[in-house]
């Protein structure tokens, strides 16, 4: 063991997770959005919309997130259409394409964890509310959205796990994130195992701390 | 024990095995993903110049030899590990490699290159043919020079843990923005989708892909050799240390250094470079 070397790595590593964190909390401010969109689409009574939204969060959750990136990175970069189009401006850089990929990816998740949140909750708290002459707005606002949000925690909490191991992958698109740095220093050094025992103990770290987080809410909103 | 037991065991007891069993079979890793060094055909079988060469070399050692797969960003840890015996797989003999690992003398050289899509603004570039980083002198100096400046703002791609990568790093072209990538394959890939402006690799690594896709890459600036670019390509091999396994290391070099000498007097290694690099790689 070249413990060293696990200290000299420490301080270029943990550089390097501002960029992991920075995807992490990219994709998830748009994952969020397009999970509740797709979660609202998935309520809809119209066949199509919800067929729609079914077929979106069925591919996405059906297909490795390394093929989703690899398709969006280097497929679409193939394409002369794509690249001659405004959208090459984005594509062009490997930064946005993961952050497209990953969104898209925990959007997918996200709306399936929002959709079963608000179908679990019971008819009788909306009727309870009803009989009370509360109107459906507040309804909403008050009982449905906290019912809700306590619901989907755990599962949500989760989903930021796998997304922050998720980003991992953003080292195969050229990305110097945390997973990247490593390699790099590897490729240097020709050590893995100090290297990846540090950088794993970084992705350790964040975890615990998204862990207690979430726990921290789970208690905040249980009533 | 009915017969279901029994094959769960067996299976089980396979795996703890296979790893263990210490065949005196010499195991050569391979990337697989550098043609015309080496690569795989269309059904998976890996093919080369480096392949060839190696079953050539086994037969002058005399022993058998099984080529296996490796990443080429885990290839030397993988040597140390022991998941295979030596490295043929394109690898410069180089100064920083040399602290970790041994080399076989070499077998075959071959010139980097600078390579653009055709209508960059680095076409046309001013130096001369090929420099030689390890006898310097004005011309080259000049010729890093105007390198430096036709390189300044542009994206430079290169394979990951390889001499150019080195060269890009070491200050020689000032400071570069370089992209690094998993496999060559990848940086030809962004070099042809316009978000490389530019990539650095062996010279015939280009041609070989502009010849196979048709797509307009073109050669441009000098051909590197010597300094970061280390001297020509060997087989790598593990410092032998103490015990038989150490032993065993130390006679793997001997072996191939030997078997090298041969391939070479009897114009082996020339007729195989031939073959693959279209002129006579050997050295």
């Amino acid at each position: 063991m070249d413990f060293e070397l696990m200290i000299n790595s420490f301080p270029r590593l943990l550089s390097a997770t501002i960029i992991t964190l920075k995807l992490l909390s990219m994709s998830l401010f748009f994952g969020l959005f397009i999970g509740l969109f797709f979660a609202v689409m998935r309520m809809s009574k119209n066949i199509i919309i919800n067929k729609f939204a079914y077929g979106y969060s069925y591919v996405f959750r059906g297909t490795p997130l390394l093929v989703q990136i690899f398709i969006i990175y280097f497929g679409f970069g193939q394409i002369e259409f794509i690249r001659n189009s405004i959208l090459w401006v984005i594509l062009k850089e490997p930064y946005w394409c993961a952050i497209i990929a990953f969104a898209l990816n925990t959007g997918a998740y996200t709306s399936e964890i929002l959709r079963s949140a608000f179908q679990t909750i019971k008819k009788g708290y909306i009727e309870a509310g009803k009989s009370l002459g509360i109107s459906s707005k507040i309804i909403f606002y008050k009982i449905q959205i906290p019912i809700a949000i306590k619901q989907s925690l755990p599962a949500y909490g989760n989903e930021i796990i796998l997304m922050l191991k998720g980003t991992s992958l953003a080292s195969t698109v050229t990305l110097m994130d945390l997973t990247g740095v490593a390699k790099y220093i590897i490729s240097t050094t020709f050590k893995p195992i100090e290297v990846f025992i540090v950088a794993g103990s970084i992705y350790l770290f964040m975890t615990f701390l998204i862990h207690n987080l979430i726990k921290f809410l789970e208690r905040r909103y249980n009533y | 024990m009915n017969i279901f037991k029994k094959t769960i065991i067996s299976v089980l007891a396979s795996l703890f095995i296979i790893g263990n069993v210490y065949a005196d079979k010499i195991k050569i890793g391979t990337e697989g993903a550098y043609p015309p060094w080496n690569s795989k055909d269309a059904s998976g079988k890996l093919i080369g110049f480096e392949v060839e060469l190696a079953w050539t070399l086994c037969r002058y050692i005399g022993q058998q030899c099984e080529i296996v797969e490796q990443d080429w960003d885990g290839m030397i840890p993988a040597l140390l590990m022991r998941k295979f015996d030596v490295i043929m797989a394109g690898m410069s003999i180089t100064d920083e490699r040399l602290k970790v690992i041994n080399f076989s003398q070499g077998y075959a050289d071959e010139v980097a290159s600078l390579a653009v899509m055709k209508g960059s603004s680095l076409e046309g570039m001013n130096t001369p043919e090929g420099i030689n980083l390890t006898l310097g002198g004005s011309s080259v100096k000049k010729a890093l020079k105007t390198i430096e400046s036709a390189l300044a703002g542009k994206t430079v791609c290169v394979q990951t843990a390889t001499i150019h990568q080195n060269f890009l790093e070491s200050g020689d072209v000032g400071s570069v923005n370089v992209r690094t990538y998993k496999t060559q394959d990848e940086v030809n890939l962004d070099l042809a989708s316009g978000r490389c402006d530019v990539a650095l690799a062996a010279a015939v690594a280009f041609t070989d892909y502009a010849e196979k896709s048709g797509k307009p890459v073109v050669l441009v600036g000098p051909t590197f050799s010597g300094g970061a670019f280390g001297n020509g390509v060997g087989v790598g091999i593990r410092k032998g240390g103490s015990g038989a396994i150490g032993e065993r290391d130390a006679k793997l070099l001997n072996d191939f250094n030997k078997a090298i000498n041969l391939a070479r007097k009897n114009g082996d290694i020339s007729r195989i470079a031939t073959k693959w690099f279209g002129f006579d790689a050997s050295m």
